[in-house]
């Protein structure tokens, strides 16, 4: 694909924010991308509103304090690839010459703590197996015996992206950290302690995508292409992938959904891992952002030790991963966090990204992967 | 820390009502209720009658083994959302040898007290007093002797 571009960004910081609702930060991720395209006053012909508990009509609610409605609406839940999936239907309906200008933008409002989800059954909830950072630990368990992961690399994970927090505005915590406040930090869920993983919270994002090619003489930002914005969701039989099955098979060959949707990204993309210069990825916990390593092609099988290790994925090295800070920086807005990595990584392709820049990246992807199981893959070039 | 104060086995099953029907069997020996797809043959837990991997109807109800091997563990600390009973709790994956995965209560709460491959045999476990005084119990794995 290669006839979509990213015509305006825009982004209400991740945080809390008690005197704000979920619409009033909506309202100022749309109308700062919409100024930026040059489409202040509307001319949109479709809008698709990402939020996982947003609640009935989040994207009318947002679209009415403009005055800009009339054109469809529509609200896409897909867990923590909310963002993603509203990417890929915008996407493909300018790819399919239904429309030419989109408005795609994300909203949530997460109350504090575990996320109750609607997702789990009450015998479920009952028994103790509601316990979401539980799946999460077993995963990270999981993958410290198959590997080279230790606790230690998984400190190392929050001590980088906590350091590239440090310089981004629009994160929640901003504050470097060492590995030995980390694993001083109370234990969630062995091996996971509470600053492995990433603060459920509050933010927008929206991005408005034209057809390549469009008259930029009113300064928007056409130069950066939208080259695969793609979704899948799991094959049965994992009982570690988001799915969160009660049970599974015992086969070790089930592809991640990770795997599946950056497989087909990088074929729609037509370029490989190795042309990826910056990668935004979930880091829902510490352990999630290793094994993302792997299913996104960026190591051989087993070896995302090995890559962390070695400093490429820290800023300055061959592929920084998260210079954003990533959701352990940022916190996760579920319907928000897809569409404020494409944020940042539109302005990383630009230039733009400060103390955060990596030097002149040219090819860039951002992933998501939560609750269904979904997982979106975005590769951005310029 | 090992909690073996099963409702079953200790002729208390008139006061208790399992968290769901048809998970499991109680008494002496429990049970976790799985089916077996007639085409497939692949089993599922729980039980529903289109088999999750070929979507062949009738899946045939079976006893699934009451042994199996830890294959990852953790422990909850906190209590989750709509979770009534005691924490920590231990939270694990037993293999069970039907070629099968289940998430799974675990009765032993510290981690450094298991490890991949340990032995498991199923327990029948309280997790909570309901409103007519009935003890609520649920499944769980317990580490068990190799025998």
């Amino acid at each position: 694909m290669n006839d979509v571009e990213i015509a305006g960004v825009g982004i209400h910081p991740f945080g809390r924010f008690e005197d704000r609702t979920v619409t009033d930060m909506g309202v100022t991720a749309v109308r700062a991308a919409l100024t930026e395209a040059g489409l202040a006053d509307g001319g949109f012909q479709a809008a698709f509103c990402a939020t996982a508990y947003g609640g009935v009509a989040s994207g009318h609610k947002v679209l009415s304090r403009l005055g800009m409605t009339g054109m469809p609406i529509v609200d896409v839940e897909a867990g923590c690839a909310s963002g993603g999936a509203a990417l890929m239907l915008a996407a493909g309906s300018i790819h399919a010459a239904v429309y030419d200008t989109v408005l795609v933008f994300g909203v949530e409002k997460m109350p504090k703590g575990m996320i109750r989800s609607s997702f789990f059954e009450p015998w479920q909830e009952d028994s103790g197996l509601g316990a979401t950072p539980a799946y999460f630990a077993l995963r990270a368990q999981r993958l410290m015996q198959d590997s080279g992961v230790t606790k230690d690399h998984l400190a190392q994970v929050v001590v980088k992206n906590r350091r590239h927090g440090v310089h981004n505005p629009n994160a929640m915590f901003r504050a470097e950290v060492d590995a030995g406040s980390v694993l001083g930090s109370r234990i969630v869920c062995e091996p996971l302690h509470l600053w492995m993983l990433c603060t459920p919270n509050e933010g927008a994002a929206a991005v408005v995508l034209s057809r390549a090619g469009r008259d930029t003489s009113d300064g928007h930002r056409g130069r950066v292409r939208l080259r695969a914005a793609v979704l899948r969701s799991h094959l049965p039989g994992s009982v570690l992938n988001e799915s969160t099955p009660m049970s599974g098979l015992v086969d070790e060959a089930v592809p991640a959904p990770t795997t599946l949707a950056a497989t087909a990204a990088y074929e729609e993309a037509g370029i490989g891992p190795d042309d990826i210069d910056v990668v935004e990825c979930q880091d829902t916990d510490a352990a999630r952002e290793l094994l993302s390593y792997e299913e996104l092609g960026l190591c051989p099988r087993g070896d995302a030790a090995t890559l962390a290790d070695s400093g490429a994925t820290a800023l300055g090295g061959r592929i920084p991963v998260n210079p954003s800070g990533g959701l352990l920086s940022k916190g996760e807005p579920l319907g928000a966090s897809a569409l404020g990595q494409v944020v940042t990584l539109v302005q990383q392709l630009l230039g733009e990204s400060g103390h955060n820049q990596v030097v002149g990246a040219r090819a860039a992807l951002s992933h998501t992967v939560g609750r269904g199981a979904n997982a979106s893959v975005v590769v951005l070039t310029r | 820390m090992v909690r073996e104060e099963t409702a079953s086995g200790t002729g208390v099953t008139g006061a208790s009502v399992p968290v769901r029907k048809g998970l499991f069997t109680d008494g002496a020996s429990p049970r976790l209720l799985g089916g077996r797809c007639g085409v497939c043959g692949r089993h599922q837990f729980p039980r529903h009658d289109t088999c999750p991997y070929c979507a062949a109807p009738g899946a045939v109800e079976v006893e699934l083994s009451g042994t199996g091997r830890l294959w990852s563990w953790t422990s909850v600390t906190t209590a989750p959302p709509g979770y009534r009973g005691e924490v920590p709790y231990g939270f694990g994956v037993v293999e069970l040898p039907e070629g099968l995965r289940v998430i799974t209560r675990l009765t032993e709460s510290d981690p450094s007290r298991l490890s991949a491959g340990l032995t498991m045999k199923l327990v029948v476990v309280p997790v909570r007093v309901d409103e007519d005084g009935r003890q609520v119990v649920t499944y769980a794995f317990a580490p068990g002797d190799p025998r």
